[in-house]
């Protein structure tokens, strides 16, 4: 099976039921499969074939959701790009996947103009918001987005398959510890096994409506549309959390029965008045990204009383990893639970032999949902897939540490790298201290995660200057503004004299942790 | 100083860490410039209930009553003249 199908089993099945509801716009599954096909149509005319990339850099959107669904249907891989990327960034991840095409809007197109001129390899953009007098960056063919899924003389009839399902279906670039952001390879089959399995714990049916603020960039966003097309039920996509009483509006006037949501969301959450929060349709709240305090999941429940609270664990590179099942909350409430259907975990040594209960290790997971490797990165793959159980199999080492108990629950230890957990997503505090070191003043500059009720870990730069130079926080924090995705601006910056080293005059993150790392 | 300037101000201090804030409209809105997130919400509620006095409800924490300074000024403007 191939990930588009979920789309166009629906629009067989149920064409008129409503799949999106985005701001004032609902369309139904016909629609929505057939402005897919036009779009497709208009890929492969422009010159995408079979295994070619395809990035769409928009916000949550009607658009962003077909053009995900057109670029499977035209046999190509698809990629979600952070729509806060900035434009250096962005034509990072395009030249190194090197995209055939890009799918935005003229806002985000004229503000990386002159940069998208430089990507070789992309053969047109498709342009969301009308192209009017708009003028590309230079070369690069402009196609009128809305003009395409609103007809434009394009047949409308699904196209015949052009992959199978061992084909790459999407690249998803996460934050590396190299600093460089490394593109996730999964399958049309990974994606499927993951979806069936998830799907398969939280039981979903038909009737479900689930409400998405985050962002399809996000694998987790992304897998909200994915799974509900699967199951034939309706989504709710929202541009962000920002405003929060735009999130309980619409859990109460749409029905909603699921609400992904992550730990940022749930401390902004709990700062509501249950009065106003009366959502009796709400069958379930899943967790993940980080665990949720004891106390939150507790004052959860007492805003939501009719929902289950689902904790969970997973990585891009498998996607999830774990679930509680509810009734499983009270007995370990700080367990993120056991591996999902059709999946195996277990915990090794560092010369991965399985430990017995309790022990700490790192989690191995073995299933069908494991990406293929990180695009064209043959070493880091290598350090994360190794040789499994049978013959020319690969299992995922996740970096992360893990005990079980007795049971074969799971609890989080830590990581075995310095990943900083922000608003439930990854940052490498090497990008965010490649860019610190760029600016002239800095003589050295180290990231820290420090705790944050809101955040879960808030980013901290610790800078010492280069001598008779000044700079000011908030100097330092716009020229990340300009620079990086808006999760990974810091949060606060401190200035030292020097960064403490280790003997071997490496920086000491321990030392700089212990020194400035307490919450302010 | 004027209610916008004022708000503007904030604005400049805390979501564009001091950067001119001449490319922002009064009508423009936050989330289309990406300049707000949740968390940035959450401050600028602390601000309009401490510099104001206005006791923010839940409801009103929709992008009609916060999402650009012609709405924070609406906004704040109808909450001070109910008090």
């Amino acid at each position: 099976m191939q990930v588009e199908s979920f789309l166009e089993q629906s629009a067989r099945s149920v064409p008129g039921k409503t799949a999106l509801v985005c701001g004032e716009r609902r369309l139904t599954y016909g629609e929505l499969d057939q402005s897919a096909n036009r779009l497709a149509q208009s890929l492969i005319a422009a010159g995408v074939h079979r295994g070619d990339r395809v990035a769409v850099y928009l916000e949550n959107s009607v658009e962003a959701v077909v053009s995900i669904f057109a670029i499977l249907k035209a046999g190509a891989v698809f990629l979600v790009i952070n729509p806060t990327t900035k434009p250096d960034k962005l034509c990072y991840i395009l030249h190194n996947c090197r995209a055939k095409g890009l799918i935005t809007d003229t806002r985000r197109e004229t503000a990386s103009g002159d940069a998208l001129a430089g990507v070789a390899s992309l053969l047109a953009i498709w342009l969301a918001g009308g192209i009017g007098k708009h003028v590309a960056a230079a070369g690069k063919r402009l196609v009128d987005l809305d003009a395409v899924l609103n007809d434009a003389g394009l047949p409308a009839q699904a196209l015949p398959k052009r992959c199978i399902d061992i084909d790459l279906a999407a690249l998803i670039y996460t934050s590396g510890s190299t600093g460089r952001p490394k593109g996730v390879m999964l399958t049309h089959l990974n994606i499927v096994a993951a979806a069936t399995s998830i799907t398969t714990y939280l039981e979903n049916r038909t009737e479900d409506i689930i409400l998405s603020v985050l962002p399809l960039s996000f694998d987790y966003g992304l897998y909200q549309v994915l799974m509900a097309f699967k199951f034939g039920g309706t989504v709710v996509l929202e541009r962000s959390f920002t405003y929060p009483y735009k999130a309980i509006d619409l859990l109460i006037r749409e029905k909603v029965t699921g609400f992904p949501i992550v730990p940022t969301m749930a401390a902004v959450l709990l700062q509501m008045d249950s009065a106003s929060v009366q959502c009796p349709s709400l069958r379930y709240i899943t967790n993940t990204a980080a665990a949720l305090p004891t106390e939150h999941i507790r004052r959860l429940r007492d805003l939501f009383p009719s929902a289950e609270l689902y904790s969970m664990y997973g990585l891009t590179e498998c996607k999830r990893v774990s679930y509680l099942p509810p009734e499983q909350l009270d007995i370990r409430p700080t367990s993120i639970g056991r591996g999902m259907p059709n999946e195996e975990v277990y915990i090794v040594d560092d010369e991965g032999n399985r430990l017995p209960p309790q022990a700490v290790g790192e989690l191995v997971v073995r299933g069908a949902n494991v990406m293929k490797g990180y695009w064209e990165l043959p070493e880091e793959t290598e350090k994360m897939l190794k040789p499994g159980p049978l013959p020319g199999e690969k299992v995922l080492h996740t970096g992360d540490l893990f005990r079980s108990d007795e049971e074969g629950y799971l609890y989080f230890v830590g990581r075995k790298d310095d990943i900083i957990k922000t608003r439930g997503e990854k940052v490498s505090p090497r990008e965010v201290e490649d860019v610190l070191h760029a600016i002239p003043e800095v003589a050295e500059a180290a990231v820290i995660g420090v705790p944050d009720a809101v955040l879960g870990q808030a980013i901290r730069a610790v800078i010492s200057l280069r001598e008779g130079t000044q700079l000011r926080e908030n100097d330092v924090l716009r020229y990340c503004a300009a620079r990086l995705e808006d999760f990974m601006v810091p949060k606060s910056v401190v200035f030292v004299s020097s960064l403490p080293k280790t003997g071997s005059g490496k920086v000491s993150k321990r030392e700089i942790a212990a020194s400035v790392g307490e919450t302010v | 100083m004027p209610l916008n300037e004022e708000l503007r101000q904030f604005v400049t201090d805390n979501f564009l860490y001091g950067k001119s804030s001449a490319g922002l409209a009064d009508h423009d809105s936050f989330l289309d410039k990406g300049i707000i997130d949740s968390t940035g919400v959450l401050e600028l509620v602390a601000f309009l209930e401490q510099r104001y006095g206005i006791l923010m409800q839940d409801h009103d924490l929709l992008p009609e009553n916060l999402d650009s300074i012609d709405n924070l000024a609406r906004f704040v403007g109808s909450k001070l003249s109910r008090n």
